[in-house]
């Protein structure tokens, strides 16, 4: 991990205004951002550790605990959320025995919500990935999964 | 101050240019509601409350506005008051009021601002109620932070990274979520905080909230008892207890401020633990006893010790009263010099030294002189634990754009803030010193008509600095040359500089040359006799600079004037009446030692705990054992005094009243705040009682205000000081008339010595007495914990303390403990040469590689056994913060690795 952050610092110079490319280096590297990582970050820029977590905590685009290879986006905009959105959440959730935000212990799986993928007519739906699975139903569901 | 005329609805008002529009309001009554503003801080304007309408602006917002000549300002009307109420209600919304059991001490904001505008019941029950309740953080000691009943105002984020430097909160989340939170959200013990309950004094709700808390019935203004700073406080009782503390604004050393001991260290006061009657060892137990019968057997005792096989320690945590009644009962009645007291074992070479250079022993300047200095060298002195509220003063300076250099072995808390760290060898402070004194020598960055005009021996002095070169400086030191320059240049060019320094400086067998050191650089660019410069030896307990002024030392009697000068001796013969000892007598070290040769039988000892904060401390326990008479007087039955053969129990600072004087030299009442605990009196009329017992005259004093009318009679740095006078607020010695309005800088126009001129030492390096060999390979030096005090005599009473540093923890860098196998939080043995003690080991970078370092507040590891008494020659003070060590892993020991929220 400290060879990896290496690297990274070595194209910064300290200053306080680079957190959030650096932030944005350390997600992309690690795939979130590990809590002795935002520290070592903190001395590097001389800024307040709480600081980094407060901008950290700020970005949607940033994650405290480690991400899933695959990401599981169950979409909870207004049409899906008509079309039983919440039963889609709570059949993925205890097919990967994971909730909302976690990640499965092998590291395969994230569960996320997000607020509308723009595929409303074909509702519910929701990304694994890149990939859209649409017109859900927990058979369709257990299928996807059972890969 | 230029002055300017506003007109808020329709009155006019004049108030200092400035100001903001909301304080020229509160100022003049007129009241505008407001939540995230707060006078200590800077305004951000977040919650919108105090909008006003300015003519020919619009609405705006009061807290940020400047005010200026003419402005015409409205304080209320329909369009202010629709924002102000859609601004509470959100509040309202999300906000879990428990008016009835707040504990924000009747002056909950919110409650107040709601009256103001006057939301109703029915519109409040039309809120809904908030929908999430997130759980307490119950984890610190000493406050709650309830997250339900938090407005979002930011004055604890601002707070805690504007006053207190620390930064342990901030803003985390957003939008709903959006919440106060440390790193990482955990539990606020778990941060970097330090407990100082600045932010809880000032949050305007019921979010943060200290856990015991009464209201008081009454509060009374003293003095904090714990470091040097001498912070000013308000003590609140209920009945005979103290039960709550709060800062005093108007006190300048503070301005209201105070650390965690300060704020929150009080129940030792009303501990059950305290000696509440005289004790009397027969056949190796205490028995309780009567006054009549303890001070009956001292004196009758003591009748046999008349003369040099008697000594006294003295007490730097008693008043300045008491430490004059003691020298003075020594004296006089004893008729021994062999008088002294725990200075010897901290700030000696600042005593000696600092006479030596400017014919004065103290801080040249005040602390609240600090934060306008534009550089400030701090060395030897880790000043954020062990003078919080000084450090305090460092952190505003560098908010100001000061230039910080902190020179320390350890990586200390406030290289956090430094522009350069010279993180030394232990012990090699004069090389350090000297060297950049060269480089501001061959740059010629030096001062030469102060030193033409105000200084002597200058060319002896550039004479030895030739012969000492830059590479020898970084050979000695571990410091890179550039480094050197670097902070030279910084010091000599960045006016005006100060110089703080503490212990680092002075615990070494060349303690006394590293203070000339320090004056020596002070001298060579003119940084002294003028605001915000100086050197300033920052003295560890309440009262130790009293302590000295008051003449608790072997060879000087009050003010400093020699024991051995038949003028003097005169004078305090005819003053007492009686015949004094002209020779100086044993210091604090010579003194065991002449216990030990039989030299010294009978020892009157004074709110000391020799046994644990002397080094080699084995040494010091073999020779009381062989004491044929010891008396000690003190609060707790410490370590020492379970060898006493009476014990006097004495008073608190809350139980009588008297005098500190700080570490700037500011003498201050602390006031009699409650009844003496059981038949507990205070020392100076305990001591009286011995003295008149023994056959002393001049020891009818009803009230310590008489004593300190004596005082001033003799020493004529105190004579312009009363207990009248200090009922408005303390005074800086020399205040030598009644008029006199103390002196904040020393040495303006001319300095203390004989000649009037400020004197270079030149000077050589020595090392350390004892360097590292094979067997013992590592270097162990000393340091505090922000949450213990000196032996902990009083802190370990305080259950919050222990519950943020319980146990001893030896500091070692990760390099060193991997090579030896140990862990972060495993037990460990520490030897050196003269003992062994056992402590849980802490692997930090904060220590050196090479260097480890320990406390001394925990009797169970008592570091000083370890310790090397080697003494400096002058000052006679032993190198406790430098010898030699090993250290071996415990196997199969309980692991505090878990620990992690000691520090
Ligand atoms: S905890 Fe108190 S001071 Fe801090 S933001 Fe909340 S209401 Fe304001
Ligand atoms: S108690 Fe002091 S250090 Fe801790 S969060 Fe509050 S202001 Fe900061
Ligand atoms: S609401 Fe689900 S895709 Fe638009
Ligand atoms: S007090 Fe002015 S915006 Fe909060």
């Amino acid at each position: 991990m400290e060879e990896r952050l290496k690297a990274i610092l070595l194209s910064y110079e300290g200053k306080t205004d680079e957190l959030i490319p650096i932030l944005q280096q350390v997600q992309t590297e690690f795939g979130y951002l590990p809590e002795e990582v935002m520290l070592e970050v903190a001395k590097f820029i001389r800024v307040p550790e709480s600081r980094v977590y407060a901008v950290a905590s700020f970005y949607a685009q940033f994650q405290f605990t480690p991400m899933g290879r695959k990401r599981v986006m169950v979409c909870r905009g207004i049409a899906c959320h008509i079309r039983g959105a919440s039963r889609i959440l709570d059949e993925v959730g205890r097919i990967l025995g994971i909730k909302e935000g976690e990640t499965t212990p092998d590291l395969e799986y994230t569960l996320e919500t997000v607020a509308c993928i723009g595929c409303c007519a074909l509702s519910p739906c929701m990304m694994i990935n890149k990939k859209v699975y649409a017109k859900l139903a927990q058979a369709k569901i257990r299928k996807t999964f059972s890969k | 101050m230029d002055k300017v005329t506003l007109t808020i609805n329709g009155l006019k008002i004049t108030v200092d240019k400035g100001m903001t529009v909301l304080e020229a309001a509160l100022r003049n009554g007129i009241y505008i509601p407001h939540l995230c503003y707060h006078p200590d801080l800077k305004p951000v304007g977040v919650c919108r409350l105090c909008m006003v309408e300015i003519e020919g602006q619009g609405l705006t917002i009061s807290c940020q506005a400047p005010v200026e000549q003419g402005l015409m300002v409205k304080t209320e009307n329909p369009e202010i008051d629709k924002v102000r109420r859609v601004a509470v209600e959100l509040l309202i919304v999300n906000y879990h009021a428990d008016c009835l059991t707040c504990a924000q001490n009747n002056q909950n904001e919110l409650q107040r601002i709601a009256a103001h505008i006057g939301i109703t019941k029915e519109r409040l029950e039309r809120l809904r109620p908030p929908t999430k309740t997130v759980s307490v953080d119950t984890s610190n000691p000493f406050f709650d932070r309830d997250p339900n009943q938090c407005v979002l105002c930011g004055i604890c984020v601002r707070t805690c990274e504007e006053i207190q430097g620390v930064s342990s909160i901030d803003f985390a989340f957003r939008g709903y979520n959006t919440t106060i939170s440390t790193f990482g959200n955990k539990p606020i013990a778990e941060s970097r905080c330090e407990s100082c309950g600045e932010c809880v004094v000032r949050c305007p709700v019921g979010a943060l909230t200290p856990k015991k808390f009464q209201q008081p019935s009454r509060e009374v203004k003293t003095i904090c008892p714990y470091c040097g700073c001498g912070c000013g406080i308000y003590l609140g009782v209920r009945g005979n207890n103290i039960v709550s503390v709060r800062g005093d604004v108007d006190n300048p050393v503070n301005k209201g401020n105070l650390c965690v001991k300060g704020r929150f260290g009080y129940d030792f006061i009303n501990h059950p633990e305290r000696l509440s009657a005289p004790l009397i060892k027969r056949n190796g137990e205490f028995v309780e006893a009567n006054w009549e019968e303890a001070l009956e057997l001292v004196t009758r005792k003591l009748s046999n010790y008349k003369g040099d096989g008697f000594a006294t320690i003295a007490s730097a945590k008693c008043t300045n009263e008491e430490n004059y009644l003691i020298q003075k009962f020594t004296r006089a009645v004893v008729g021994t010099n062999n008088i002294d007291h725990c200075a010897r074992l901290c700030h000696a070479p600042t005593v000696a030294g600092l006479a030596q250079s400017f014919g004065s022993g103290a801080m040249t300047n005040s602390i609240n002189e600090v934060s306008d200095a534009a550089c400030i060298l701090a060395i030897g002195t880790n000043t954020t634990v062990a003078h919080p509220i000084i450090g305090l003063q460092i952190k505003k300076a560098v908010q100001n754009g000061a230039k910080l250099i902190v020179a320390n072995p350890r990586k200390i808390d406030l290289c956090r803030f430094t522009n350069i760290f010279l993180q030394h060898r232990p012990g090699t402070d004069v090389a350090l010193l000297m060297g950049m004194m060269r480089v501001i020598v061959d740059e010629g960055l030096l001062d030469e008509t102060f030193i033409e005009k105000r200084c002597e021996n200058f060319e002896d002095f550039k004479d030895l600095l030739s012969s000492f070169n830059l590479d020898f400086a970084e050979q000695i030191t571990g410091v890179s040359r550039e480094k050197i320059i670097k902070a030279a240049r910084l010091y000599a060019t960045c006016k005006p500089a100060t110089i703080l320094y503490a212990m680092g400086i002075t615990q070494h067998t060349h303690g006394t040359d590293n203070v000339l050191a320090t004056s020596n650089l002070a001298l060579l660019t003119g940084n002294i006799g003028k605001p915000s410069t100086g050197v300033n030896p920052l003295r560890g307990q309440n009262n130790v600079q009293g302590a000295c002024d008051m003449g608790a030392l072997p060879n000087v009697y009050p003010g400093y004037q020699k024991v051995n000068d038949p003028m003097i001796k005169s004078k305090f013969e005819n003053a007492w009446g009686c015949r004094l000892n002209d020779s100086p007598g044993l210091t604090h070290i010579e003194i065991f030692d002449a216990i030990h040769q039989g030299k010294i039988k009978a020892l009157y000892l004074v709110g000391e705990n020799p046994i644990l904060s002397e080094a080699n401390a084995k040494h010091v326990e073999e020779a009381i054992n062989r004491l044929e008479f010891l008396v000690v007087q003190d609060i707790f039955l410490s370590e020492t005094a379970r060898l006493a053969d009476v014990i006097l129990p004495a008073v608190t600072f809350a139980e009588k009243d008297g005098t500190f004087t700080n570490t700037e030299r500011r003498v201050q009442l602390i006031r009699k705040t409650i009844e003496p605990i059981g038949e507990a009196k205070p020392d100076w009329w305990i001591t009286c009682q011995i003295a008149k017992r023994l056959g002393g005259k001049g020891f009818d004093f009803l009230h310590p205000k008489d004593i300190m009318e004596e005082i001033a009679s003799l020493t004529p740095s105190y004579k312009g000081i009363s207990y009248e006078r200090l009922e408005n607020g303390g005074l800086q010695w020399p205040c030598v008339t009644g008029e006199h309005p103390g002196t904040p800088i020393l040495h303006t126009q001319a300095f203390a010595t004989k000649s009037g001129k400020g004197k270079f030492i030149p000077l050589g390096y020595k090392p350390s007495a004892e360097v590292p060999d094979d067997k013992y390979p590592l270097i162990l030096t000393t340091e505090r914990s922000l949450y213990q005090f000196h032996t902990a005599t009083m802190t370990r009473r305080v259950e919050g303390l222990n519950i943020l540093r319980s146990h001893e923890m030896v500091e070692i860098n990760s390099k060193d403990a991997a090579a030896l196998g140990i862990g972060d939080g495993e037990r460990v043995r520490v030897i050196s040469r003269r003992g062994v003690v056992e402590a849980f080991a802490k692997v930090t970078d904060v220590s050196p590689l090479g260097v480890v370092s320990m406390s001394f507040h925990f009797s169970e590891s008592p570091t000083n056994v370890l310790t090397n008494s080697a003494l400096d020659p002058v000052a006679k003070i032993p190198e406790t913060k430098v010898c030699a060590v090993r250290i071996e892993k415990l196997e199969g020991e309980e692991d505090r690795s878990a620990d992690y929220t000691q520090r």
